[in-house]
């Protein structure tokens, strides 16, 4: 059996390609990629075009190996993935929306990101004219005897991002729930063409704001990585301080706002108190309530004062004190635990064959987590678990919160206690030639991955990937004869980004 | 459970103990939002959120109005589900194109008298946004806005703010008519 290194030896290696490899492979080599994804030893990472290239980046499950590999498609064809493998079927419509490159037996072609709204299609390829006349999206079918549908969205409820939902129920149970997405496409990869690498920064800081602070990190890594920049130490640690705020931040917010979905507002009202005062804490330290563009390419924009480190420890120690009487309050409530166990269960194997990360993947068995393996400093450096539960239920996913927020309490006090000293950032020099840099960075969500390829002091190309591309499909698999009622609990329970799957 | 909702009973509330952080500033705020709201709409004024393409930051201080430091309901603020129970549209994000649509229709969902308040730095033109093939621009390019309120995002002492001055504004308009 070929190794992951074998499939990159068969290609055209690209050398400025770091810190993993990638090479330029023909059809049959992509081909023989796919199949292995299919059978599951490998997983797929992210599928993203170029004008006239398409790539694939994949990691060996067993060994945590990762590559890239390449296929030009001068046709502006290449062989599908998603024939496949169908965790690739929405990326491969993003990629024919936004560059105009079909994949070759992609099983669904109906467009993802284009609604047919921009004036004009294939706007990251050659552009041509949008159709005069659009024709409706179609959903698909649904048959049966008194199965009804019901459509909800773009603008919800609640105060959430707009996505359109189209449920199949059949009386009170969900036969069939289709997404539909690409609402907020802001066209994030498009402004980054060409765009300097400080302002390229600041866009990916703001393609989904509940993770501003990952996704500035997992660029600046990919930049730095391209660069070959070693950030300095002080750098390094305060950078895993602001993702572990970030986390606990998020996970407070997720696991109140879970048990309110089930009606039981306590638990929100309590979380919500915590979670404002870490917020409050980041203000004080780090100037910005959500930690916003304080991580840059080379290092971090700000330091952090004594005031700071005594805002946040204090913050950390209240969070701590009060968090266990939650979790008891979590566990001893029966009437919360009849909506959340057993409620919209994701099988371990559609979570393995999917890549599905953070706490979908970690409910069901999938035990991937970025900070491990491949893993990046100062993670090597400190010590933590990476909870696992196998239920695969929306209780499984709040309890992998809660042991996250437990894990997360204990990695920012370890930072604390050994913050290095020492300058902030190193300056970002232009490299002649393209030089091309990619990053995996664990966000509160699941893994983050940034690819890029930079020019001189400019980014020429540069896609993000969001883990929700990945966790999305299952919310469709979950939701599968659990009632209507339930859907916003399981929604919930997957908080899956809408800007960041849109982009 | 038991034991939370009592000890609650004995806890003083977290808006008067909160740390020193304008905290005076979020009482005056208070206050002044309670007068001019009951002026202009007896007891209560009725938002509906709308994003319109943000990156969801403004959302999350958005929620964070509702927790127990902010706790806009006490003033008869509070968030509706439905455009149609609305008093104010409260849009964020600048107004991609494949939302355009999404918007009109709600604005023209809610019943008049109507505001609109443009949230945050994308809200108003665009923000880091603007230019894109997939962005229109600010909110007032599709529908008329009242207010706008930047930041990136806002904190939520700014969108009181924010409130406090569309209700100033209304509230003196409608005094001249």
């Amino acid at each position: 059996m070929p190794s992951l290194i074998d499939l990159v030896l068969e290609g055209r290696a690209n050398p400025q390609h770091l810190p993993w490899p990638r090479s330029v492979v023909d059809a049959s080599v992509w081909a023989f990629a796919a199949n292995e994804l299919a059978q599951g030893r490998w997983g797929l990472l992210g599928l993203w075009g170029e004008p006239s290239t398409a790539h694939m980046a994949i990691i060996d499950r067993d060994t945590t190996e990762i590559a890239v590999v390449s296929i030009d498609c001068p046709d502006r064809v290449y062989p599908s993935v998603s024939k496949h493998h169908p965790p690739a079927l929405r990326l491969e419509r993003t990629v024919n929306d936004l560059f105009g490159l079909s994949a070759e037996g992609l099983p669904d072609p109906r467009r993802w990101l284009d609604h047919n709204q921009w004036g004009l299609r294939f706007p990251l390829g050659d552009r041509i004219d949008a159709l005069s006349i659009a024709a409706p999206y179609r959903f698909l079918p649904v048959e049966g005897d008194g199965v009804h549908q019901i459509a909800v969205g773009p603008v919800h409820a609640g105060i959430i991002e707009p996505g359109h939902f189209r449920f199949s129920a059949s009386g009170e149970t969900v036969v069939r729930l289709e997404q539909r997405l690409g609402y907020t496409h802001k066209g994030i990869e498009g402004l980054m063409r060409g765009a300097p690498i400080e302002r390229a920064a600041q866009l990916a800081g703001r393609v989904s704001g509940d993770s501003t602070v990952a996704y500035a990190y997992a660029f600046s890594r990919a930049v730095e990585a391209a660069l070959q920049l070693v950030v300095p130490d002080r750098a390094v640690w305060l950078r895993a301080l602001l993702a572990e705020l970030e986390r606990l931040a998020n996970h407070l917010g997720d696991i109140g706002a879970i048990c309110n979905d089930a009606s039981f507002g306590l638990m929100q009202a309590h979380c919500n108190v915590l979670r404002e005062n870490l917020l409050r804490a980041a203000n004080s330290a780090f100037g910005h309530r959500l930690m916003r563009d304080v991580i840059i390419p080379g290092g971090s924009a700000r330091d952090l004062d004594a005031v700071g480190q005594s805002a946040i420890r204090a913050a950390l120690a209240n969070v701590r004190a009060r968090f266990p009487e939650l979790t008891e309050l979590y566990d001893n409530t029966a009437s919360l635990q009849d909506r959340t166990v057993g409620t919209g269960i994701v099988a371990a194997a559609l979570a393995r064959q999917y890549g599905a990360g953070g706490y979908v993947g970690r409910a069901s068995g999938r035990a991937f987590d970025a900070r491990r393996a491949p893993g990046y400093p100062p993670y090597d450096d400190l010590s933590f678990e990476v909870p696992v539960l196998e239920e695969g239920d929306v209780n499984a996913r709040v309890w992998i919160r809660i042991r996250e927020v437990e894990q997360s309490l204990s990695l920012a006090n370890q930072i604390l206690d050994r913050l290095p000293d020492g300058p902030l950032r190193i300056p970002v020099g232009a490299e002649a030639g393209p030089r091309e840099g990619m990053a995996l960075v664990e966000g509160f969500r699941g893994d983050i991955m940034v690819w890029l390829r930079l020019d001189g002091d400019r980014v020429e190309r540069c896609h993000l990937r969001d883990p929700s591309w990945f966790q999305w499909p299952l919310l469709e698999a979950a939701i599968e004869g659990n009632i209507v009622a339930d859907f916003p609990l399981c929604n919930k329970s997957f908080n899956c980004s809408y800007s960041g799957q849109d982009l | 459970m038991r034991k939370l909702l009592f000890q609650s009973f004995f806890q003083r509330p977290l808006t008067e103990q909160a740390p020193a952080l304008d905290q005076t500033a979020v009482e005056e705020l208070a206050g002044a939002i309670q007068r001019a709201t009951r002026r202009r709409l007896g007891r209560s004024l009725s938002i509906r959120e709308i994003d319109a393409g943000s990156c969801n930051g403004c959302e999350l201080e958005i929620h964070a109005l509702n927790n127990a430091y902010y706790d806009v309901e006490r003033f008869g603020i509070r968030f509706v589900a439905s455009p149609r129970h609305a008093d104010v549209l409260l849009v964020t994000g600048p107004v991609t194109r494949n939302m355009r649509d999404a918007l009109e229709r709600t604005y023209h969902a809610t019943p008049d008298p109507k505001w609109v308040i443009a949230l945050g730095d994308c809200a108003r033109d665009g923000g880091c946004f603007a230019g894109s093939y997939a962005v229109v621009g600010g909110v007032s390019q599709i529908v008329p806005v009242d207010l706008h309120i930047p930041g990136c995002p806002p904190p939520p002492l700014a969108i009181l703010q924010g409130l406090l001055a569309l209700l100033d504004r209304t509230t003196q308009s409608a005094a001249s008519t």
